[in-house]
Order: C-alpha cells, then sequence, then structure tokens
C-alpha cells in the first residue's frame, strides 16, 4: 500500500464530489441532465472531450505499447488523432444543428421511425458498455496494483464513484470532472516528458540512440512490424482507429453542451490540439519507460504494458511522481466512465423510454426519474460485467468498440446527411449489418479463440484471422445501408432531406 | 448568431424549399463542398499511406535525419497534417459562418433571392 498515492487519490476523490455536489443543485431538468443546458464554452468543451478521449487505454496502453514494441504503439496514437479530423469535417457541426440529447436525435430528426431510433439507441448502449467493461477491467487491475485493493472492491469503488457523479450531478458534473482530469493528465504527462528529454540532453538524436540499446528488441525497436505483422490486420486497425471515433458515442453527446455549431467546432479544434500534443508526448513516456525502467520490469508488472507510465514515474521521481501519476490515471478512469454511463443512459432514458415507450408523453419530471434510474441501471449491469470479464484482454474490448462504432453509427451518420435517397429500412439494416458483422467477426476472431489455452477464451483454430474485423464490417456497414435502401419500395422523403440539409448546415430551425 | 427561436415561430414554419434554393444557401453548400471532399480525399490517402508503406514495404525503414527514420519522419508529418488541416477548416470556416448569417437574414426578411 503506498500511503502517498492513497492520499492522492482521495483528494481526488473529494475534489469530483465537490464538483458534484455543485452540479447537483444546478441538475434540475432533462436539459441540464443530458448536456449541461448547452452552456459549456468553446475551450471547456475542448477539454472536456479531451478528457472524454484520453482513455486508460490511451495514457497506459499507449505508453506499455510503445515501451515494449516501439514504433507499432504509436499507430494508436496517430490514428487517435487523425480521426479527429473526420469529426470536424463531417460530424460535429451537423451533429449539433440535428440532435438535441443523443445520437439518436440527430438520426430521427430526418427519419421519425421508433424502429430508426431504437436501433440508434442499441448501438450506442452496446458500444458504451463494451468500453466501459474496457476501462472497468482496467481500472480493477490498477487500483489492485497501487493501493493493493482487491480487483472486487476496486471495480465497486470506481462504480459507485461514477454512478454518483452521473446520478447526482448529470452533465454538468460528468464535464468538469473531465476538464480536471484533462488538466492533471497534461500536467503529469509534460512533467514526465520533459525529465524524460532531460535525461537525453534535449537531443532526439541521443534518445533514439540510446533507446536502441535499452530494448531487447534493439535496432528493430525504433521499426515498424514488431507487433503488426499482417498487413491487413494493420490496415483494418488504422481502418477502425480512423473512423471509430466519429460514431462513438460519448464523444458525439459532448456535442449537445454547446450552444450552437460553431462553438461545438471550436471545441473540436481545442480538442485536437490538447489531444495532438499529448499524443506526441506518448512517444516520451514509451522511450522513458523502454529506457529507465526496462522490458523486464515492464512485463513483470502487467504482462500487456499497462504500468509502464506509473513505473516510468516512479523511476524518475520516485514516489510523490509515482503517486500523481496513479492517482491522474485513477481520475483518468473515472471521467471516461462517467462520460460512457450518461451515454448509455442518456439512451435508455431519452431514446427509449421517453421516446419509444411514452412515445413523448412522459412529463419533465418522469424523465429525469427515468435518466436517473437508467444511470444506476446502466453502471450495476456495466459492474457486474467487469466483475465476470476480469481476465478479459482490455485491449481488445476497446477495439470492439471502435470498430462496431465505425461500422454501425458512422455509415448512418454519414448517409443521413448527404444522401437524398436513404431511407429508413436504409438506416435500419445498415446499423443492424455493421454492428452484427463486427460483433460475428470479432466472436470467430483470435481475439476469442486460440490454439494455445489460455491465450484467448476458447481455445480452438480462429475462422477469422484479422485481429481487428474493421477492413470487413466497415465497408458491410456502407453497403449495408446502400442495398438496404435500393431494395426497399419506401420512398425517401425528398421534402424531410431538403430541411435536414438547410438545418445541418445553418441550425435555422433547430430545436 | 443571436437569431432568437421565436423569431421563426413567429413566421408560422420555415419554408426550407425556399432557403435550399436561395443563392446563397447554394454558395454555402458549394463552398463547404470545395474545402471538405478535397481535404478529406487528401487525409485519407495521407493517413493510409503510411501503414500501407510499413506494411508492404521496408523504404521507410531507412535513416533520414541521424538516427531518425523516414517511419518516424511520416508519423510526426500526421501530426503536422491534422492540426494543418485542423487551422486551415477554422479560417475557411470564418467565411461559411457569415454565408450562414447571410441565409438566415434573407431566410428571416422572407426574401429568397
Amino acid at each position: 500500500m503506498h500511503g502517498l498515492a492513497f492520499f492522492l487519490f482521495l483528494i481526488i476523490v473529494a475534489l469530483t464530489l465537490i464538483i458534484t455536489y455543485y452540479a447537483s443543485k444546478r441538475t434540475k431538468t432533462t436539459s441540464e441532465f443530458y448536456t449541461a443546458d448547452s452552456s459549456l464554452t468553446g475551450w471547456q468543451n475542448g477539454l472536456a472531450i479531451a478528457g472524454d478521449y484520453m482513455s486508460a487505454a490511451s495514457f497506459l496502453g499507449i505508453a506499455g505499447m510503445i515501451a515494449l514494441t516501439g514504433f507499432d504503439g504509436f499507430f494508436y496514437s496517430i490514428g487517435f488523432l487523425v480521426a479527429y479530423l473526420v469529426v470536424l469535417y463531417i460530424v460535429a457541426e451537423p451533429l449539433r444543428n440535428l440532435g438535441k440529447y443523443t445520437m439518436a436525435d440527430m438520426i430521427a430528426a430526418r427519419f421519425d421511425n421508433k424502429k430508426v431510433r431504437g436501433v440508434a439507441a442499441l448501438n450506442t448502449i452496446a458500444i458504451s458498455i463494451f468500453y466501459m467493461i474496457a476501462q472497468l477491467v482496467g481500472a480493477g487491475g490498477l487500483i489492485k496494483l497501487l493501493l493493493g485493493l482487491d480487483y472486487v472492491y476496486s471495480v465497486l469503488i470506481v462504480g459507485i464513484l461514477m454512478t454518483v457523479y452521473v446520478v447526482f450531478g448529470g452533465m454538468t458534473a460528468t464535464s468538469w470532472v473531465q476538464i480536471v482530469k484533462a488538466v492533471l493528465l497534461m500536467v503529469g504527462t509534460f512533467i514526465i516528458s520533459i525529465i524524460v528529454f532531460a535525461k537525453f540532453d534535449f537531443s532526439i538524436a541521443k534518445m533514439f540512440h540510446e533507446v536502441k540499446t535499452a530494448t531487447p528488441l534493439g535496432e528493430a525497436f525504433l521499426n515498424p512490424g514488431n507487433k503488426f505483422k499482417d498487413p491487413l490486420d494493420t490496415i483494418s486497425l488504422n481502418l477502425a482507429l480512423v473512423l471509430g471515433t466519429a460514431g462513438l458515442p460519448h464523444i458525439l453527446i459532448r456535442f449537445f453542451t454547446v450552444k450552437d455549431a460553431p462553438t461545438a467546432r471550436k471545441s473540436v479544434v481545442y480538442a485536437t490540439w490538447i489531444i495532438g500534443i499529448f499524443y506526441v508526448l506518448t512517444i516520451f513516456l514509451g522511450f522513458g519507460a523502454a529506457a529507465f525502467v526496462g522490458y523486464d520490469k515492464i512485463v513483470a508488472a502487467n504482462p500487456a504494458g499497462n504500468m509502464a507510465a506509473p513505473l516510468l514515474a516512479e523511476a524518475l521521481g520516485g514516489d510523490f511522481l509515482f503517486a500523481f501519476i496513479s492517482a491522474v490515471a485513477f481520475a483518468t478512469i473515472l471521467a471516461v466512465v462517467a462520460g460512457l454511463v450518461l451515454s448509455a443512459a442518456s439512451a435508455f432514458a431519452h431514446d427509449f423510454y421517453s421516446h419509444i415507450l411514452r412515445r413523448g408523453q412522459a412529463t419533465e419530471k418522469e424523465q429525469m426519474l427515468a435518466a436517473r434510474w437508467a444511470s444506476v441501471g446502466v453502471s450495476v449491469l456495466s459492474i457486474l460485467l467487469a466483475l465476470f470479464a476480469q481476465k478479459m484482454n482490455v485491449a481488445f474490448l476497446v477495439s470492439l468498440a471502435f470498430a462496431v462504432a465505425a461500422s454501425a453509427n458512422l455509415p448512418t451518420i454519414v448517409f443521413t446527411i448527404f444522401w437524398r435517397r436513404f431511407n429508413t429500412t436504409g438506416a435500419i439494416t445498415g446499423m443492424l449489418v455493421g454492428l452484427i458483422s463486427a460483433l460475428v467477426l470479432v466472436f470467430f476472431s483470435p481475439n476469442v479463440w486460440s490454439p494455445q489455452p489460455g491465450a484467448a477464451i476458447f481455445v480452438g483454430e480462429p475462422l477469422f484471422k484479422l485481429a481487428n474485423p474493421g477492413i470487413i464490417s466497415i465497408p458491410l456497414g456502407f453497403i449495408g445501408a446502400i442495398v438496404g435502401t435500393l431494395v426497399s419500395s419506401k420512398k425517401a422523403d425528398e421534402k424531410k432531406y431538403t430541411e435536414i440539409v438547410v438545418k445541418a448546415n445553418t441550425g435555422i430551425g433547430r430545436v | 448568431m443571436a437569431v432568437k427561436k421565436e423569431s421563426w415561430a413567429d413566421q408560422g414554419g420555415i419554408n426550407y424549399e425556399a432557403i435550399a434554393q436561395s443563392a446563397s444557401f447554394c454558395e454555402l453548400i458549394q463552398a463547404k463542398k470545395r474545402f471538405i471532399i478535397p481535404a478529406t480525399i487528401f487525409f485519407f490517402v495521407f493517413y493510409f499511406a503510411l501503414p500501407v508503406l510499413t506494411s508492404y514495404s521496408k523504404a521507410l525503414n531507412a535513416p533520414a535525419i541521424g538516427p531518425v527514420s523516414w517511419a518516424w519522419l511520416f508519423a510526426f508529418a500526421q501530426f503536422i497534417m491534422t492540426w494543418a488541416l485542423c487551422i486551415l477548416y477554422s479560417k475557411r470556416a470564418a467565411q461559411f459562418d457569415a454565408i450562414v448569417e447571410q441565409v438566415k437574414r434573407e431566410a428571416q426578411e422572407g426574401g429568397n433571392a
């Protein structure tokens, strides 16, 4: 048990609970609960997007992957960042102009159809829960390592805290927890990077020279191909990374927290700068860990390399820096899971309960109650799943979430805004084909099947050879939407499409 | 920006058809397409060039500056590309916003020519 780390954990818990207390006083209506009353500035929302996005997979996962496999780990940094161009150019502004609380609102703005809304909500819930299990499993492992707490207690602590933020503080508390976390994470990463760079005399050439001798890979550390050997798998992963972000529900709902499309755009630009700087710094984290912690020690602490960043902090700055970085990692997980609970809960309460079950007839009070109960339900479900998923590979769940987001959500979002002929059948088939194909391909992939006992969930030869389904499931999502539209006898509502194009591009008539 | 919701309600429905056919709205869509389509094609090609080159050839493993190989330089270039396209889009979007304001003004005045 690290006393100092424990103390800093408590400070973060206290700080976030204070935020939640003040936010709860301002959370009386559904608009405040789901979107903080759209009152965030571009800069605040930019930080919150960054806070939502730089998950444990980014901070702990990428640092570890670069430390262990060199260049290949950096592929994730690049893909996660370039994805923001898709968000900025194609998705953010129309989404803000067409939607109110959830991603399904946007598609329902064009197709006022219960089935469309239901399937869109189903996708949101599926993606959020996969992502959340990954974060909770990561959190359990991390807290176990840092504080010596049992896995079950660790998951319960994080689970209860995230439920409290969302149920009482809604989007206001969630946003501010993300903003605080983003600042802490940037400060921590920056401090470590500066120390690492100083140790190499502020010379990139020296850093590249010395890191080669420090790792078992030697010269190969600096070259691509250590982790990703199959070209198709590499491209498949890159496809899911670059297209997945624009379909991630917890990122998409962040555009409803600002007042209009120009502010949504500004927040993406701010987020892109912050996230970009962070991902550049992952090189220093990874190289630093490889050189100053060493391969054997990183693998001994966690075979996937997840402890590389905290161990590097310990090697460079002793107990205090270790405690600080561990607390930052804890805050990171809290912020991301709170965002995920909110995205899944709003899909349940707003889309399923208010729109489908109650046909828009529920009173404000009933909707608020539903939103809070949905948050509790989502939290309990994901905590239970996380307890069962203890042994599962975290990276696999995150890549599954990205692949489903890119295959199931993105084609329908794009066609809703850009394709005149697109109709309800196309929207439903596109979303279902994307979701099901991604899930089925992953089920038959090497993530789930391995001839080696213990390497995956089942023992056996995988029927589908690629670890990432994106290269098949993303085109299938698009094809499903196109085929569904063309074979359906339904005519597209041209007038409705004209209305959507005007709304999406100008914000005229937005509710 | 400060278009009140009430002002739209006052008009008793919005004629989207008319707005969509107005010259300023067509100008907005054209201006957006002229920027977004080529820029999107460019960044997809630039982005996928890296994994394709590293998967199918060893060309990028050659040293570029000291011990830093072309693969790393190309990787850094992806960051520069992303930021540059962000800045470019922000600049263009200021023009889009100006046209949007004009579209809104015209729509409120009821004149769509």
